[in-house]
């Protein structure tokens, strides 16, 4: 397949601290002791899917993630590692490494995107639509948002929450609105609506933030539009919302600079094909559109703008917030297990006596346990030491952690390297790469990490 | 109270036993309180025109009894005596299992006093079909009513079904086949309530705009643009009692459905039921007369069509759609084209060509006569050489030689067209005069003349038709009588969307090119919604800052206008300044405006008045300016609360005097002055603006410096008072 893939791998990660540092860029950040990244590159990789550009912010972030990345996948994807500066956006850095885009289609997919809807099936159907843009839609997490959604169904405690709104065709083949994070009134353009017919809308959708596009358009969008600066924000809704009257977009490709005489034919057989391969009994409502009324010639380009909605069972989550990241990995070990294809706990930890690890839970290689421990629905990263009479309950410990004895945690991320002294009592915390927690103190609910020098 | 009352009552009748002892009930509008047929609806009510030589109520009746409904209540307004008469004489006062009882009022100018009225009367004693007397369907109620039902069961609040239908708009013209407007429906498609209902959307505007709790509460809304609304409904009695409880409900979509829709407190929901292979359509206008006509030649309402609905074997159907009464007089060489109906009693003359159009009883047509899409009724004389392309004949009209009838046209009763006369496009010509005073007001159509009073009109001005007619002769030709109804003006552009003529061809491609236009600029205006991600809320007194949203600052204008309206209108009628407070202050709560928006307006106001007010010289100007100052420096005054409102006045004038009156420029520091004298800018506000504008480009500062010795006066005064005070 001629696709090149983008992982967008940069990102705001302020929503993360103290998760990430410097040290810990957010590619690399360990869901189940995997660096998230792992999870898209090995979707990427069942699909075949093997030439790829990873983007990320910052040269430093650049060749720590570079450096994983060959030591991981060597041999298996062909990766270029393409830094570029930090707070660009999504469309600014696709803009930044336009050079580099060849390919007739580009995917674009989130670096912090752990999911199991194959990126294949996005492409395929891409091209099956001759799209110009395809999104990929799944249902709102139930993991996520089932609090919020239980809460939501009682009036009172209903939060003036941000809805993703998505317009559909009747087919639900192709995206007829898009608009992420509405807060207000929804608007809907007229003339599309007229097109279409009927439109369904749906709140219950979320932008999996991985968008095939054809790469011709999405050069040029990113080339006239240069205050656009996300991809979800501003470069698909703006295609979305043009996509009946495109000549704008569009005049700069191949299709436009037919020479005359064989202009009347070409687009005209192009929409043949695309019927016949979208195995359309009526033409779309492009196609209808851009006929003149008699039926004939066409007077109007259009561009199709598609929806891949994953099916309901399928698991898309993105990594952007601490509670995403508590969700992830409790679902990647529990529910969604089927995203790691490696085993789930690792070579024969050395546990003491009398020490239980519940289901759901993960044990890094080289980690050792004291006695009397319990461990439920929790991670626990490579070569921790943990002494005896200690809980960890719900929570996430990265590698290289050390945990006195009797300390008890919950719900908790600690992060690599971290020493917790004896009796240390932690629910609901974060805690920084390399802090030391000393003996006795107790948290609830706060960050903490180490002041950066 | 009432409400959860009215609740319990439903619930008891929910009985299926009590229900069960209910005959199943509709009401009957035999009054659409609109004025779109008229002028012939000024002589005969609309429920009682010919539809393939039918009266239109017929065909509602027939089939609201083939459904199932053994109760009518007709109401009738307009004309209410013809309808009643004719119930009377026809067949429906004497059928068995199927009463028709009909409600006379008067006064009722709306479809909602109508429901008031059955309300009081106390007459509806279940669920019931609500329906207007030009409606012709086929569908069957039974499922649409068993939906109703259950989810009443469910839900007491699901007071109304309604039933919709698939019909696309035309892309070009964005109205129906039946010539109405798109509609704008958002349905939940689970449940089918209905959530949204739009039909007058402004074309303007290039969006639509659906609350969000509308979306947060439905996972999934449909919103369809390519439905049609059969308005046939099945109501529950709640329905009467809403309308009884909210005496402002007029229309029933407008009022009536948009209200309970955008009502949360009550909960009341609308429902919708889709039929797909039945017919219902309800006959609005002229263009939807066609088009349900032709829908009934064609068979597709059967079994309500002519020749099953008279029953006797009067018509015969022949091939090629064509009906014919059996003692139709038809020359050899007369050529009848293809879906035509030809009346009992109508003679038809040699190489006359008619096609796609129905003539009604006794007509009597010449030679050489063409006729092609119209609707001749009854009793309809076309001489020789006459030709008619798309028009409406009513009874007792008299085509003399020659006449030609162009695209659109209507003739009312017993007009006679003259010799040789060609009746332009889309005119409508009546023996009676055009009322004088037609109201476009969409509040006002309902207080229009269709009903009770024009009744009454009709009647005095029958009498009156004989001395005018000479006078008027002149406007049909030598022997022609009628007038032609003047089209006003805005209303012209609209005729040919709502008329028995096809749309030109020449007006569908300047839609289309005027679509493409506006689609540009939608887009466009789309991209500034969509980047920004929402509209921005700002809305800076300045209407010329670049980062001002489109929206507010249109906003803006029209707030200034208005405020200078009625500025004006104080000015002249000597409103007390109170009042002109209070009025503005509507105004500025009406256009969500900041007080120093309403100042800047308000100064602004002023001095155009003085510019506009006679002057000759500079200093005239100014004595203007002074007095209406010293005049009304207390509403200005009331707006002024702080520094910063001040201060905005300032750089209002400013503008004023880059921009629209340029005349004030050289007397920029007097007024300045006497606005401090007026005590209406404090001097602090006057030396912050000259701080403020000290950093400005030097084109900016033009003013400051014009003022400058003032300033600098004040700037002493001001250090002088600081030195007293130490």
């Amino acid at each position: 397949m001629d696709f090149q893939v983008v992982v967008l791998a940069g990102g705001n990660s302020k929503s993360l601290t103290p998760l990430v540092s410097k040290d810990v860029p957010k590619p690399l950040l360990p869901v189940a002791n995997h660096p998230v990244l792992y999870y898209v590159l090995h979707q990427l990789e069942e699909s075949n899917l093997k030439n790829l550009i990873v983007v990320v912010e910052g040269e430093d972030a650049g060749l720590l993630v570079g450096a994983w990345i060959s030591g991981t996948f060597v041999d298996r994807l062909h990766v270029e590692i393409a830094a570029v500066p930090e707070d660009i956006g999504t469309a600014g850095a696709l803009r930044a490494i336009s050079h580099y885009l060849t390919a007739k289609d580009i995917l674009a997919v989130s670096g912090d995107l752990v999911s199991d809807v194959s990126p294949g099936a996005v492409a395929a159907t891409h091209r099956r639509h001759d799209a110009v843009v395809t999104a990929t839609l799944c249902s709102v997490p139930i993991s996520g948002s089932s609090e919020l959604g239980s809460s939501g169904g009682k009036d009172k405690t209903k939060k003036p929450g941000r809805y993703n709104i998505i317009g559909l065709d009747p087919r639900k083949q192709f995206l007829v609105h898009i608009a992420t994070e509405v807060e207000k009134d929804t608007r809907l353009q007229k003339h599309l609506l007229h097109a279409v017919g009927q439109m369904e809308i749906r709140s219950d959708l979320m932008d999996a933030h991985m968008y095939a596009f054809k790469r011709s358009v999405l050069q040029e969008v990113l080339d006239r539009k240069d205050t656009f600066q996300s991809l979800k924000q501003d470069v698909v809704p703006y295609l979305v919302q043009s996509q009946l009257k495109s000549q704008a977009v569009l005049s700069g490709i191949p299709q436009a600079e037919e020479d005359g005489n064989k202009k009347v034919s070409f687009p005209n057989n192009q929409v043949m094909v695309s019927q016949i391969l979208a195995n359309a009994s009526t033409p779309s409502f492009h196609e209808l559109y851009s006929m003149d009324p008699d039926g004939f010639a066409q007077t109007r380009k259009t561009h199709k703008c598609c929806a891949y909605i994953a099916s309901s069972s399928s698991y898309c989550v993105r990594l952007n917030s601490i509670q995403a990241f508590m969700d992830i990995n409790r679902d990647v070990t529990g529910e969604a297990d089927h995203l790691l294809s490696d085993n789930v706990i690792g070579p024969s930890p050395k546990l003491g006596t009398k020490t239980t690890v519940g289901p759901h839970c993960m044990l890094g290689e080289g980690s050792e346990m004291g006695d009397k421990c319990q461990v439920k629905r929790s991670v626990i990263g490579r070569h921790c030491r943990i002494g005896s009479h200690v809980k960890v309950v719900n929570s996430v410990v990265m590698n290289h952690v050390t945990i006195g004895d009797g300390c008890i945690i919950q719900g908790s991320v600690i992060c690599s390297n971290v020493q917790l002294q004896e009796r240390v009592v932690l629910k609901d915390c974060q805690v920084g790469a390399g802090f030391v927690v000393t003996a006795g103190s107790e948290y609830k609910g706060e960050s903490l990490a180490r002041k950066e020098k | 109270m009432g409400a959860q009352k009215k609740g319990a009552t439903a619930r008891v009748s929910e009985d299926p036993e009590e229900l069960a002892r209910h005959p199943l009930q509709a009401i009957l509008l035999a009054d659409s309180f609109t004025t779109k047929f008229r002028p012939i609806t000024l002589e005969r009510p609309k429920v009682l025109l010919p539809l393939v030589n039918i009266p239109m109520i017929n065909y509602t009746l027939a089939w609201l009894e083939s459904a199932g409904v053994e109760e009518v209540f007709v109401f009738c307004c307009a004309h209410s005596k013809q309808v009643i008469d004719y119930l009377e004489s026809s067949e429906w006062s004497s059928q068995p299992n199927f009463s028709v009882t009909t409600i006379e009022s008067h006064n009722s100018i709306s479809a909602g006093d109508a429901l008031r009225l059955i309300y009081e009367r106390n007459v509806i004693h279940g669920d019931f079909v609500l329906i207007s007397g030009d409606t012709v369907s086929n569908m069957s109620l039974t499922q649409a009513l068993q939906e109703h039902k259950d989810r009443r069961k469910k839900d007491a609040n699901a007071i109304m079904t309604m039933v919709v239908k698939q019909a696309k708009p035309s892309p070009i013209t964005q109205q129906s086949r039946l010539g109405t407007d798109e509609l704008f429906m958002a349905i939940n498609p689970v449940t089918k309530q209905l959530l949204y209902y739009e039909d007058k959307a402004e074309y303007s505007k290039g969006f639509i705009s659906l609350d969000k709790t509308l979306i947060a509460d439905n996972p999934s809304v449909i919103l369809h643009n390519d439905k049609q609304d059969c308005y046939i409904d099945i109501c529950s009695q709640e329905v009467l009692s809403l309308f009884t409880d909210n005496f402002d409900y007029q229309h029933l979509r407008r009022h009536f459905v948009k209200g309970l829709l955008v009502d949360d407190i009550m909960g009341y929901k609308i429902f919708t039921h889709e039929i797909h292979s039945s017919y219902a359509a309800r006959i609005d206008n002229f263009r939807s007369y066609d088009t349900i006509s032709k829908d009934i030649i064609q068979r597709w309402t059967y079994p309500f069509v002519p020749d099953v609905l008279c029953g006797s074997s009067a018509i015969k159907v022949e091939r090629q759609g064509t009906y014919r009464a059996s003692d139709v007089t038809l020359s050899r060489s007369a050529q009848l084209g293809s879906f035509i109906f030809i009346g009992q009693g109508t003679k038809i003359g040699n190489d006359t060509k008619i096609s796609h159009s129905v003539i009604g009883e006794r007509c009597t047509i010449g030679s050489n006569v063409t006729i092609e899409g119209s609707y001749i009724w009854n009793n309809v004389t076309i001489e020789d050489g006459c030709q008619l392309r798309n028009a409406i004949v009513c009874d007792g009209v008299i085509l003399k030689s020659g006449a030609v009838l162009q695209p659109g046209v209507i003739l009312s009763f017993k007009v006679v067209v003259g010799q040789q006369f060609v009746v332009p496009a889309y005119s409508k010509v009546s023996l009676l005069q055009q009322p004088t005073q037609q109201d476009s007001d969409e509040e006002l159509e309902y207080a229009d003349s269709t009903s009770g009073t024009g009744e009454l009109r009709s009647d005095k001005l029958n009498g009156d038709i004989a001395p005018d007619l000479s006078e008027t002769a002149s406007e049909l030709g030598t022997g022609g009588v009628g007038y032609i109804w003047k089209v006003f003006e805005g209303a012209y552009d609209e005729e040919w969307r709502h008329s028995v003529a096809p749309i030109p061809t020449d007006k569908l491609v300047k839609l289309m090119l005027d679509r493409d236009e506006d689609e540009e600029l939608l887009t466009q205006d789309g991209n500034v919604i969509s980047a920004s991600g929402e509209l921005k809320t700002d809305s800076d007194g300045n209407g010329s800052e670049d980062d001002d949203n489109e929206d507010s600052r249109d906003d803006y204008v029209s707030f200034e206008k208005e405020v200078e309206a009625t500025f004006l209108r104080a000015v002249h009628e000597n409103v007390k300044v109170d009042l002109a407070v209070l009025e503005v202050n509507a105004l500025r709560l009406s256009y969500n405006m900041a007080s120093v928006d309403c100042g800047g307006a308000i100064f602004y106001s002023m001095m155009k008045l003085a510019v506009e007010s006679p002057h000759n010289s500079a200093s005239e100007l100014h004595r203007n300016a002074a007095d209406i100052v010293t005049t009304w420096q207390k509403l200005l005054k009331s707006f002024l609360h702080d520094i910063d409102e001040e201060i905005e006045v300032i750089l209002k004038f400013e503008e004023m005097c880059l921009e629209s009156a340029k005349e004030f420029a050289a007397l920029f520091p007097q007024i300045l002055h006497l606005l401090y004298d007026k005590e209406i800018l404090q001097e602090d506000a006057i030396l912050r603006w000259a701080d403020e504008k000290e950093g400005a480009d030097e084109s900016d500062k033009v003013f400051l410096k014009r003022s400058e010795k003032f300033i600098q006066w004040l700037r002493e005064a001001e250090e002088e008072e600081e030195e007293e005070d130490e």
